[in-house]
């Protein structure tokens, strides 16, 4: 069920490792508009950290692709991320969604997807292999949440 | 992402700081092996003061580290963990696996 933006933006940018930080920089100051908590923007910097580092590591592997970031403000509080490539894709995603399960070798830690889930409310992963793909994330942030800082 | 080091008998300190994502431990993961290598620590602190920012890159991290040491029969302790390091931590369950000092 797609509810209507109240606001959105679009960014588009290659699967650089240094894009990370930038990724998780454009998203807070977009969503700071949303006036969140501190401890909730901390859960979404992660999250999108998470989600960004999976296209930039696992769907490009050997090259530098496109990045598609796509945050929307919807009604009654809600925060929806989009993260999508063209990549690789996800063989299997049940398997990829579980804790420790990693095909990055030692370097990582196979815990992306459980971090996501505990820090968002609802996660979604829909993947082809050799086409890409897209994680949608979605948080509902408190109300009056400034007042709870 | 910076790395300051101190070894002792048997023990070593190494404290981050900066951003501690895939981009930033990318080339500490080999610095922080090469510590640990040189001083066969019994107790492995990791002081994370001046990490401004964790994902599970830093969980791939400390679980490496961990390892290590294991083999020496050492363990590992955290120390200075910011409030969005920790609960990165938590919802990972490394708390299990490593002493957290608050």
């Amino acid at each position: 069920m797609k509810k209507a933006s109240v606001n959105e933006v679009k960014l588009v940018f290659p699967s650089r490792s240094s894009n990370e930080g930038f990724a998780r920089g454009a998203m807070a100051c977009f969503v700071a508009q949303m006036d969140p908590t501190l401890s909730e923007l901390e859960d979404m910097k992660t999250a999108v950290s998470e989600a960004v580092t999976n296209a930039i590591l696992h769907a490009y592997p050997d090259t530098i692709g496109a990045v598609y970031m796509k945050i929307r403000i919807c009604q009654e509080n809600l925060l929806e991320v989009t993260v999508r490539d063209r990549g690789k894709g996800i063989l299997d995603v049940k398997q990829a969604r579980q804790p420790m399960f990693t095909t990055g070798g030692e370097e990582r830690s196979g815990m992306g997807f459980t971090i996501m889930e505990s820090f968002m409310d609802h996660v979604t992963v829909r993947s082809t292999p050799g086409r890409g793909t897209t994680v949608v994330m979605r948080k509902r942030l408190s109300e009056k949440s400034r007042e709870r800082i | 992402m910076e790395i300051q080091e101190r070894a002792g008998e048997r023990t070593l300190l190494l404290a981050f700081s900066g951003e501690m994502d895939h981009h930033g431990v990318r080339d500490t993961l080999r610095r922080v092996e090469l510590a640990i290598d040189a001083a066969l620590p019994k107790t492995l602190t990791l002081d994370f003061g001046g990490v401004t920012f964790m994902d599970s890159s830093g969980i791939a991290l400390i679980l490496r580290a961990q390892q290590r040491v294991q083999l020496l029969d050492g363990n590992v302790v955290l120390r200075n963990v910011p409030q969005q390091a920790r609960r990165v931590l938590d919802a990972a369950g490394i708390s299990r696996l490593v002493t957290i000092k608050s």
